[in-house]
């Protein structure tokens, strides 16, 4: 079974944004770069799935610019087999990715796409549910364990009240939510042998998407700032504030 | 405007989450609340009665009984020929089926909007809320996911509307509902509580987080939520976990035990009334954002603090 896996190259998590001063967005200028965290969950569930001789091959793609290609590099030296980069400089949104993907999915003909639940830029959390309708195939999304059994896959969910687990038939779409594995450091060797495997890289032209935004971003501002809190010396201090606060 | 908005419920009980997405729908127009489900004919009822709600339409079927997204988002997309905007609440529920729901309709969504800024126009956070953008859609169509905690909870009694009954299309074939592990537990619910008490890492393992915060919340009649780490190290279940990609709280009182306060934990927290912190670390950065900041040893602090409020 073929599995077709989505990374997206986003700004690193342990890098705080800033909002750029004429309010048009965040600044990434000279920001590092990574791949989307649940993304890397995404590839290393894939890989896990070949290591057990379910998946026969991994196909990564990447929308986003020609420095995407880093981030399809990354998931290769995980244990990736070849990278697909739909190249654009424009912004992207859900949408749009989801009818990429939809096109790529009909090409590849994958048993199972796996995408992170959401990016920590857009927060979004759209692509996967929206593959799914597009495909008109089953989705599990924000999963925290993943079995395949013959030509179904048994998704337990995240869900507000706890655990919730669905059998979707195959193929299907799967999202990752953080506990569902930890993904792996590529080692050196790996990464040196990533470079030699293929990248094809396309345009959004390519399959026919009107990627044109269907949301126009009027304003990007920094949240109000909490005004400053004081110390508290004390736990009987916090005793009577807690008081005042009317809770205790 | 006409406005669906989606019922979140459990068959049984119409779920609080449902009334701020009223509120958000309100805001845009005419409110018909959507209850797809299977013999919920009580929540349809309850729903009823919710102000600003002027119509109910139940879907009552075996099928959407698990709430499976999809065989619930081609009957909402079915539905939506009648309608201008789709609103449900940013839950779980609420973020697996919108979007199978806007793909259908060929609209980009607009997730976890915090308000609605004008008839196309709405802010929502981006990058962990670090920054909220202000966004307009060109669809003909809206496709939305409401933050509950940036719209009031409109009131569960008020109103009189029809309940009306709706049918789709029935089983799309492609999943089926295996089993679910709910946590049922005494406390509030971490959403709507007044105060949540959260621990992280410092915590240690899920014996020393339960026997150190449990006493606090009891007598606080708080709920408890948790950092990733936390959550991550098996102290408490994944649904504890507050953040950029747990859950949003906002309660009057949001004491963080033991937290580092990461960018993605403040992320779920931040727009909580008043923020404590007890922390060892006076430079931890969530002793930059509380409104009360106390360093100590949580594992003195937090007995002390128990024995002192009974
Ligand atoms: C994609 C992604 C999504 C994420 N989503 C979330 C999310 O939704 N929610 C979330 O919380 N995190 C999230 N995280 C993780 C986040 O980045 C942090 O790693 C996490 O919040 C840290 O948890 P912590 O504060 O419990 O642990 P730590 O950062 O290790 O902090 C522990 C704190 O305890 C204090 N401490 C230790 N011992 C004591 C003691 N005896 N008394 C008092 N204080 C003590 C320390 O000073 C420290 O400040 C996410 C990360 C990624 C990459």
């Amino acid at each position: 079974m073929k599995v077709l896996v989505g990374v997206k190259r986003v700004i690193d998590y342990n890098v705080r944004p800033r909002v750029k001063a004429d309010g048009s967005g965040v600044d990434l200028a000279n920001v590092k770069m990574s791949m989307n965290p649940f993304d890397e969950i995404a590839v290393e569930e894939a890989v896990r799935l070949k290591e057990k001789g379910v998946a026969s091959e991994i196909v990564v793609v990447s929308v986003g610019p020609a420095k995407a290609v880093d981030t399809l590099r990354t998931a290769l030296a995980m244990g990736a087999d070849r990278g697909i980069l739909v190249q654009t400089d424009e912004p992207v949104e859900p949408l749009a990715v989801a009818k990429l993907f939809h096109a790529i999915a009909q090409e590849e003909a994958p048993g199972l796409v796996i995408l992170g639940k959401q990016a920590i830029d857009d927060d979004s959390n759209q692509t996967g549910q929206m593959l799914a309708a597009l495909w008109g195939r089953g989705q599990g999304t924000f999963a925290s364990a993943v079995a395949i059994e013959g030509d179904a896959v048994t998704v337990t969910r995240e869900v507000d009240g706890g655990l919730e687990t669905l059998k979707l038939s195959l193929p299907a779409v799967v999202t990752t939510d953080l506990r569902l594995n930890e993904p792996r450091f590529a080692s050196l060797p790996n990464i040196m042998k990533a470079r030699s495997k293929p990248v094809a890289t396309k345009a959004p032209a390519d399959f026919g998407v009107d990627i044109t935004p269907r949301l126009k971003t009027l304003s990007v501002a920094e949240p109000a700032p909490r005004k400053a809190g004081v110390k508290v010396e004390s736990v009987d201090a916090l005793v009577e504030k807690l008081k005042e606060l009317g809770v205790a | 405007m006409k406005v669906l908005v989606w019922a979140e419920h459990d068959n049984a009980a119409l779920k609080d989450a449902t009334l701020s997405a009223v509120t958000a729908g309100g805001q845009l127009g005419e409110v018909t609340l959507l209850v797809a489900g299977a013999a919920c004919a009580a929540v349809a009822d309850a729903g009823a009665k919710v102000a600003g709600v002027s119509a109910v339409l139940l879907a009552d079927d075996a099928v959407y009984g698990a709430g499976l997204a999809e065989n619930v988002a081609p009957l909402v997309a079915g539905i939506m020929g009648e309608f201008d905007a789709f609103v449900a609440p940013a839950t779980t529920t609420g973020k697996n089926i919108a979007p199978r729901v806007a793909a259908l309709l060929d609209v980009m969504q607009i997730s976890d909007i915090l308000t609605v800024e004008g008839p196309k126009s709405f802010t929502r956070p981006i990058y962990a809320g670090n920054a909220i953008a202000t966004v307009e859609s060109s669809d003909a169509k809206l496709v939305i996911t409401a933050r509950a905690t940036g719209f009031a909870k409109a009131a569960r009694e008020g109103g009189s509307a029809s309940v009306s009954p709706v049918s789709g299309s029935g089983d799309a074939g492609l999943s089926s509902f295996v089993s679910a592990q709910v946590a049922v537990s005494e406390r509030p619910e971490l959403t709507s509580a007044k105060v949540v008490v959260s621990g992280g890492r410092a915590l240690k393992d899920a014996q020393t987080f339960a026997d150190t915060l449990y006493p606090l919340a009891d007598r606080l009649n708080a709920a408890v939520g948790a950092s990733r780490a936390a959550v991550d190290a098996g102290f408490v279940p994944n649904d504890y976990q507050v953040g950029q990609t747990g859950k949003i709280v906002a309660p009057e009182v949001y004491i963080a035990v033991g937290i580092s306060g990461a960018i993605q934990h403040l992320a779920g927290m931040k727009d909580s009334k008043t923020i404590i912190a007890i922390n060892k670390d006076p430079d931890a950065p969530i002793m930059q954002v509380a409104d009360l900041a106390l360093t100590a040893d949580l594992f003195t602090a937090v007995p002390e603090l128990v024995s002192k409020l009974a």
